[in-house]
């Protein structure tokens, strides 16, 4: 059994717009493993990623209770040093949003703002990093165009790989093949099991059928509330409540 | 006889018709200004004109002085308007909270934006002729010409820095920058080109008031280039307000050489911000 890396403790959270919020959640994620987050849309994933990584802390949040441990950290201490935080737990959006800059300055943005100045240690992370996310043979040579002139999956795993360069903890990831094709998908799905190896990753999937792809656990998370959590392989086969296996099964969401 | 699908084509006609007749009927008069005064001014422009003093009560020579203490005047005003219209709007686009002080800040701005011009002018004489004592002078003239541009530069360059998508903030927060960093390193060059043309036309407001300058900068007749911020000055817009209603037996083309001069000068600041606009458009990259 792999320790655990995040606690997340009887965390509600509400939206001062009241759309989407989270009910009394708990659990456990683990090191060195893929858990996945799934459930309708609208439920709280998002949510819950972003409160995390303290992302949320950009939204306006009515209400916040709970804890959430990383490794011991109180993530949600006001006195958390956010900046060395987002840099231990990172994060892939859903649409690969690539900042307007050249392919390797996205790569080099997080180091450079850490303060990072030596040029031959950014070009090994840039390097590195594009390995990493199966990107490096693709985009060798394209390394001065803008990052806007990849094509959507390529854009994703630059985003992938932008969140690497950091060298994080936990990569969080938020449907990051939502726009993608089956091939771009199967790659990045592949560069995952290969990542687990050394980091904890958090996926919200686009679909059922890629959470029970991935998930070495994974929680069914309902209208803010975890119905479920679970080893994967044991939720997807044999799920102990109903709605979890209504909705696998493709009865409502 | 007409079918419903033909008379509804027809109504369709009508209407773009009448939308094109509105379209000409605003560029027509602007088309037929500068020709106007271009083809008018022509007798005038020399070198002569564009760079020498005026002579025989203004009525011959040239308007170098208005020129100078125009470009004077409008420098002054960029120094002191763009590092506080900039940076209030920064402070209000990425930093100040979404409270009933910000909202009332915010309409306060755009209601400083409807002041009519004459009574900054009055406003400027009070305060920094009179109460300062800096005197009529390119300094008085350019600080009330600065309060007045400083709205405008504001709501422009809000506006440029909100156009930056929203997403490239959280991704730029999410890799462990700071606001300061996300917004140096990824807001402001996105914003810039923005940014930019907002300033400009700003300043060419500010470059063609003459009611600002009236009672805080501008002298009647100094035919000698101002040498310190602390002199009074000649200005273009004044310039011609005086040769059009003080000076009897005043030539008609030294009239509209001013005002060709005072066009093209703004017009050129204004070629300059669109080619910027242009340039930046086509370079963006969302």
């Amino acid at each position: 059994m792999n320790g655990i890396k995040i606690s997340v403790q009887n965390l509600s959270l509400g939206y001062s717009d009241g759309k989407e919020s989270l009910r009394h959640v708990s659990l456990d994620i683990r090191n060195h493993a893929i858990t996945v987050l799934f459930g309708p849309a609208g439920g709280g994933k998002s949510t819950l990623l972003r409160t995390i990584n303290r992302l949320n802390d950009l939204t306006d949040v009515r209400h916040l209770s709970g804890k959430v441990w990383l490794d011991g950290v109180d993530v949600l201490d006001p006195a958390t040093d956010l900046i060395a935080l987002r840099r231990r737990v990172g994060m892939v959006f859903a649409r690969p949003v690539v900042l307007p800059m050249s392919v390797r300055q996205n790569l080099t943005y997080g180091r450079e703002l850490a303060g990072e100045r030596n040029q031959a240690r950014l070009t090994e992370v840039v390097e590195r990093s594009l390995r990493a996310a199966a990107l490096w043979e693709e985009v060798l040579d394209r390394l001065d165009d803008p990052a806007i002139s990849l094509s959507g999956g390529q854009q994703q795993r630059l985003c992938l790989a932008r969140v690497l360069a950091l060298e994080p903890e936990v990569i969080m990831l938020d449907e990051p093949t939502s726009g993608l094709d089956p091939i771009s998908t199967g790659k990045v799905e592949a560069t995952l099991q290969e990542l687990k190896q050394t980091y904890t990753i958090l996926l919200v999937p686009h679909s059922v059928q890629q959470a029970a792809r991935t998930a070495d656990h994974a929680a069914f998370i309902l209208d803010g509330e975890l119905i479920e959590f679970g080893q994967g392989k044991d939720l997807f086969t044999r799920p102990k409540d109903q709605r979890t296996e209504d909705y696998i099964e493709g009865r409502f969401g | 006889m007409a079918t419903e699908s033909q008379r509804r084509h027809l109504i369709q006609r009508a209407g773009f018709a009448g939308l094109l007749l509105a379209t000409f009927a605003t560029v027509a008069p602007i088309l037929l200004v500068v020709g106007l005064i271009l083809w008018r001014a022509a007798p005038a422009l020399s070198f002569e004109f564009l760079t020498a003093s005026p002579r025989e009560g203004m009525r011959a020579g040239g308007i170098l002085p208005a020129i100078v203490g125009t470009f004077w005047l409008t420098l002054g005003t960029a120094a002191v308007a763009v590092p506080f219209g900039v940076g209030a709007a920064i402070y209000l686009a990425e930093y100040a909270p979404d409270s009933r002080w910000t909202r009332a800040i915010r309409i306060a701005i755009i209601n400083l934006a409807g002041i009519p011009s004459v009574v900054y002018g009055l406003f400027g004489l009070g305060l920094f002729v009179l109460f300062l004592g800096f005197g009529t002078s390119i300094l008085a003239g350019s600080l009330t010409l600065a309060i007045m541009t400083v709205p405008v530069i504001i709501s422009t360059t809000e506006e440029a820095l909100r156009a930056v998508p929203q997403s490239f903030r959280a991704v730029s927060i999410s890799l462990g920058g700071t606001q300061w960093q996300t917004v140096r390193r990824i807001v402001l060059p996105q914003a810039l080109p923005g940014i930019l043309t907002g300033v400009i036309l700003g300043l060419e407001r500010a470059a063609g008031e003459t009611a600002p300058i009236l009672f805080t900068a501008a002298a009647f007749f100094l035919p000698r280039l101002p040498n310190s911020p602390f002199d009074a000055t000649m200005a273009l817009p004044y310039h011609l307000f005086v040769i059009s209603t003080q000076v009897p037996g005043m030539p008609i083309d030294v009239q509209y050489g001013t005002a060709a001069v005072l066009l093209v000068f703004v017009l050129g600041m204004n070629l300059v911000a669109t080619v910027i606009r242009s340039r930046a458009r086509a370079r963006r990259q969302w």
